[in-house]
């Protein structure tokens, strides 16, 4: 049995830690083999991006050595895919390489995608790479006063970042003395400052106390940076002095290459996580279509769930499990406290009033992560 | 002939039915429908009202078996 895990973020981590330990005596004895293929050598704790930008964390606390990370007995290869096969039950890489499979599971995550929008990509800060992160990080510290607008697309990876961001930028110029100088403006595409209704009750009266203004129902259509004006679809326009995106985003370019979803997003089951008309592919985390937060927690548990099925499917020839649609996030509220917020499909979420508890459990969580991508925790 | 594209949302919560259609109707040819499906009752009233405001067209919306279906027609 060939089990090929096509890439090395936190989702496709977890399920081949997973299903390697499961079948620990099937892997050393040959009867079933595990094979990842990743475009980096590095894993990266993308969440720590967020602390970056404020000055927070260092860049290198972001990373670890995929392998290190990885139970012995898995194949790891930096070689990506560029061709799916999927009648042959094949991929082919970059190297020129090719794969056969009998499971095939697709966690290749997705990227930010400024040239949605005319003028952002030129004109706003970002911090969903370490390069943007870093460039934030300087911007806002040699930011004397002014605007600060928050403007997103969707879909977006990590839908909490645009309240952290905000609630960061906050404490971050309440700590250099000069928030009084500086107005923060957060925008948000429908009608209400968080898509998570209970959410939105909660941060909605935080902003009106920390004296941050908001605008909803604004979707970004373009950005002219010569007058530093935004204009939105609803027809609205918002001047700015410096402007912060949280971006939308699309799957990964190889998904898009082979026409295996549109925006690169690969239409998926949302209780089975098979790729939809494929029972032996599956996919994971950012790059299924299903609607639910594009999050790490997503794909860990998206992970968890078909790292089982894979088990069963080797022990008994059948399933065991179905994605309930869980997903936690922790929510940042500013630098010093935090909540979080915990569903699935049929579970709103009920978030509790910030604690500082919960935030230094989210900064514990930001060390533990390594232990969590390795199916530990 | 314009398409019909279907967002599945029951069940979403985060990001939401509106903010799939947000995300969805940017993928689509001016001309297509969408029918947007939805188990949150509060859709059936800001689909509409986002429609309205950016200035797509409303095909209608409907209920069944506790599901909402929102059907709209990308204009522009």
């Amino acid at each position: 049995m060939k089990i090929l895990v096509v890439g090395g973020g936190m989702g496709g981590t977890i399920l081949a830690n997973n299903v390697a330990r499961s079948l620990k005596g099937d892997v050393k004895s040959g009867k079933v083999q595990i094979t990842m293929l990743s475009a980096s050598d590095k894993h990266m704790y993308q969440p720590g991006l967020l602390y970056v930008a404020v000055g927070k964390m260092t860049p290198d606390e972001m990373y670890r050595d995929q392998a290190s990370l990885l139970e012995p007995g898995i194949q790891f290869h930096v070689d990506p895919v560029e061709t799916f096969m999927l009648d042959a039950n094949q991929v082919k890489t970059k190297s020129g390489k090719v794969h056969n499979y009998d499971i095939l599971v697709i966690a290749t995550g997705s990227r930010m995608w400024p040239d949605a929008i005319p003028g952002l990509k030129e004109n706003a800060e970002f911090f969903y790479t370490e390069e943007t992160a870093v460039k934030l990080f300087h911007r806002i510290r040699e930011f004397q006063g002014g605007k600060i607008v928050i403007a997103m697309g969707v879909p977006h990876k990590c839908p909490m970042a645009p309240l952290e961001i905000t609630f960061m930028l906050n404490d971050y110029f309440l700590e250099r003395g000069i928030r009084d100088k500086v107005q923060i403006h957060y925008t948000y595409p429908i009608g209400r400052v968080h898509t998570l209704e209970n959410v939105a009750k909660w941060a909605q009266p935080e902003m009106d106390r920390l004296g941050i203004t908001y605008e909803t129902l604004f979707n970004l259509k373009s950005v002219d940076g010569e007058k530093r004006v935004l204009h939105s679809e609803e027809g609205t326009e918002i001047n700015y002095d410096m402007l912060i995106s949280i971006p939308a985003h699309k799957g990964m370019e190889v998904i898009e290459t082979n026409k295996l979803g549109q925006n690169g997003w690969i239409p998926t089951d949302r209780f089975n996580l098979n790729m939809e008309g494929r029972t032996n592919v599956f996919i994971l985390g950012d790059t299924t279509n299903i609607p639910i937060s594009k999050a790490g927690s997503t794909a860990h548990f998206e992970a968890e769930t078909v790292g089982a099925n894979i088990v069963a499917l080797v022990k008994f020839g059948v399933p065991v499990r179905k994605y309930d649609g869980k997903v936690f996030c922790f929510i940042q509220t500013g630098s010093e406290k935090a909540t979080y917020a915990m569903f699935n499909y049929n579970q709103p979420p009920d978030p509790k009033a910030p604690t500082r508890a919960i935030h230094w459990f989210k900064l514990a969580y930001n060390k533990l992560y390594w232990i969590s991508a390795r199916g530990l925790l | 002939m314009a398409e019909k594209k279907i967002i599945d949302a029951r069940g979403s919560f985060c990001s939401g039915p509106l903010m799939e259609l947000i995300a969805g109707i940017k993928m689509v040819e001016i001309g297509d429908e969408i029918e947007v499906l939805s188990t949150d009752k509060g859709s059936a009233a800001e689909i509409p009202q986002w429609i309205k405001k950016v200035g797509h067209e409303l095909i209608g919306t409907r209920e069944e078996a506790g599901i909402w279906y929102v059907n709209i027609r990308r204009t522009k």
